[in-house]
């Protein structure tokens, strides 16, 4: 008889979730469901909402990568107020003020949430995979993450008044330019940044080639890929079209942004809140793919700035491409976080900056689609008004969605190496959050909606029935709960 | 009243319910000061730690407000462990971004994100037994259980979070003054 595993809450990931496995007769895992439990329902409050509120509202669906949603709403709000083309000002500090975010938000996921495990190894003491021990242990690279982090949400702080959530995006531009006396510190800091990140890059390196074919097979499950590109192929986290290259590597899409509706569709699942993307020229079974780092790195063909570009050949000479493991996700959001180190050292220096041409103006459209690539991918705002400039259709998809197939598939594939017979182990319990980890879900995005990711094994019967549980408990040891 | 390092760290739990984790992101806003933070406090149950269920503490810090039972259930979790309870954040505090579905029905909300979705297939709303019940509207905190400190602001500045928990090591009333005592 077809059995359920449940693993519930995953702990360090931002957000809230639970894991069932179903088995089979022969112990074979047929199916893995990542649970997203929470939900929030924005894309109907939002609606009779003036459409000028959407970056700010929109950006509380999630606190740690906010000026994502920020701008990504601004792009949409930029286009409902006919305007196609920022000023150079605005332009400048909207790059600014994303390269800041995506630099920060890398260097939380690496250093306080994923660095324990690979620092101390999947199958280490509890108590000691987190950032405390890390700060314990490895003093000089956990405060060279605090450092990295530290500085971008200063940059973010300089062009919109607070580190979370403030305000700085408007309809057709940017409400107030930086100063020379704000820029400054920052140019002084940048070059040790881009030092820092540089050797982090080397840090992720290592440890990933300290047990390659290990690391090369976790939770790899082969898949299609897709990011925005800019117009030579390169690496483009702002703006630019959508790109999706197939399992081998072979460009299958190139695709303008505001018909983004036609390259995807959603699937819903009776089982988690969070819906089921693919690419609409195929089935949901088939179609899924996967976004973020480790697609970009596979999508592009060149990074525009220098050292992260010779840190992506190096990447790409050691691993092949298209790169398909998972945990090769952490190498390529630490190439990221140079080339956003290295980008934030170029745009410091543009004078456009300082100036006050902030606005462009044009003429009043009914629909906007923003779409941009954040920190964990690409991330689609799409907002629809009326007459009285109110919104009255919202549709999001935000990254964590785009990979929530693929999650799946990797938790599928490390469950069926690891689940020994019909019993929960903690060390089954453990690697499959190291390979929900290593995508970096957001699940407070996912759902615009979720939360706390705290986890629990459980074993089910297919009716449903619970025959065995497995719950970690404050002290660290893992308690049958039944 | 005796200042120096307390025999015993402060053992700290957070969770984050019906929020964005801004909050959490602000408490970790504190930077550096993380360092000698960890001389005086220990993570219990976190989103930052793997810790499961929570223990006993001396400090809860909860974000976001309350939308579904799991949410009450570690709510009264949290209650039942923690000395010190505390609402942070504007959605704890108040229902915040998240509380806006309540000027819609519940049932509104679902069929806008399942069923009238552009591109969605399998039109459905979820409705697993895996899924912790919704509630019908998203409330603050102190509807369910007594809260002992509230820290304001969407999210709270990182140094509120620092003045609560050295006022709590301190054993005296924490003082919110002007500057990090935010109302957006
Ligand atoms: S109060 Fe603000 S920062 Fe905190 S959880 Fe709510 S929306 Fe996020």
């Amino acid at each position: 008889m077809a059995r359920r595993v449940a693993i519930d809450p995953v702990s360090r990931v931002e957000g809230h979730g639970k894991v069932t496995l179903m088995v089979d007769d022969d112990n074979h895992i047929t199916e893995a469901r990542l649970h997203i439990v929470e939900f929030r329902g924005f894309e109907k409050f939002i609606q009779g909402r003036p459409y000028w509120e959407l970056p700010l509202v929109v950006q509380r669906l999630c606190g740690i990568c906010p000026v994502s949603h920020h701008l990504a709403a601004a792009k949409a709000i930029d286009q409902i107020a006919g305007v196609d083309q920022l000023t150079e000002a605005a332009l400048a500090l909207r790059k600014l003020m994303h390269f800041a975010q995506v630099l920060q938000s890398h260097a939380l996921h690496f250093f306080h949430l994923a660095s324990p495990d690979l620092l101390f190894g999947f199958d280490s003491d509890t108590a000691k995979r987190n950032i405390v021990a890390v700060i314990n242990h490895h003093q000089a690279l956990a405060l060279h993450g605090v450092k990295i982090r530290k500085f971008g949400q200063q940059v973010i702080e300089a062009i919109s008044g607070k580190r979370i959530h403030g305000i700085a995006a408007v309809p057709g531009g940017m409400n107030q330019p930086l100063t020379a006396e704000k820029i400054r510190p920052f140019q002084q800091q940048v070059g040790d940044i881009i030092d820092w990140c540089d050797d982090t890059v080397q840090t992720v390196k290592n440890l990933y080639l300290r047990n390659r074919p290990f690391h090369d097979n976790f939770g790899t499950a082969p898949a299609a890929f897709m990011s925005l590109v800019g117009p030579q192929d390169q690496l483009e986290l702002y703006d630019g079209e959508l790109k999706v290259v197939d399992p081998e590597g072979k460009t299958t899409h190139r695709h303008p942004c505001p018909q983004y509706h036609t390259l995807l569709k959603e699937q819903v699942k009776s089982w988690s809140y969070m819906k089921f993307p693919f690419l609409s020229n195929l089935e949901p079974e088939t179609g899924w793919y996967r976004v973020g780092p480790l697609a970009r790195l596979n999508t592009c063909s060149h990074i525009d700035t220098p050292k992260a570009e010779q840190r992506r050949q190096e990447y790409i000479n050691t691993l092949g491409t298209p790169v398909q493991a998972p945990l090769a996700y952490h190498w390529s959001r630490m190439i990221e976080a140079l080339h956003c180190a290295e980008a934030i050292k170029k745009l410091l220096e543009n004078p456009a900056l300082l100036s006050d041409d902030l606005l462009n103006q044009g003429n009043k459209r009914r629909e906007g689609v923003g779409i941009i690539e954040a920190p964990r991918g690409t991330l689609i705002h799409h907002y629809r008004i009326n007459d009285d400039d109110q919104v009255t259709m919202a549709n999001l998809i935000v990254s964590t969605t785009n990979n929530n197939q693929a999650m799946n598939e990797s938790i599928r594939k490390v469950a069926n190496e690891h689940l020994d017979g019909k019993t929960l182990t903690p060390e089954l319990l453990n690697l499959v959050e190291v390979a929900i980890r290593a995508y970096d879900p957001c699940l407070s995005c996912a759902t615009h909606a979720a939360g706390r990711m705290p986890l629990e094994l459980e074993l089910r019967e297919s009716d449903g029935k619970r025959l065995q549980s497995l719950l970690r408990n404050s002290d660290g040891n893992l308690v049958h709960a039944d | 009243m005796n200042h120096s390092v307390p025999a015993r760290k402060v053992r700290v739990a957070t969770c984050s319910l019906a929020g964005c984790f801004g909050c959490h992101m602000s408490f970790l806003d504190m930077d550096e000061a993380i360092v000698p933070l960890i001389e005086t406090i220990e993570f219990d149950r976190s989103p930052l730690t793997d810790i499961k269920t929570v223990s006993q503490c001396d400090i809860g810090l909860v974000e976001g407000g309350l939308c579904n039972e799991e949410n009450r259930e570690v709510l009264h979790q949290f209650r039942q462990h923690c000395t010190y309870l505390v609402a942070v954040g504007a959605c704890a505090i108040n229902g915040g971004v998240p509380a806006m579905r309540n000027h819609f029905s519940l049932q509104e909300c679902l069929e806008e994100s399942y069923l009238n979705g552009i591109g969605v297939v399998d039109a459905q709303i979820p409705s697993d037994p895996e899924l912790p019940a919704l509630l019908p509207k998203v409330t603050p905190l102190q509807t369910e259980v007594k809260i002992d400190f509230f820290l304001p602001g969407c999210p709270p500045p990182a140094a509120a979070f620092l003045e609560l928990i050295q006022a709590v090591l301190e054993n005296r009333e924490p003082q919110l003054n002007y500057t990090i005592r935010r109302f957006d």
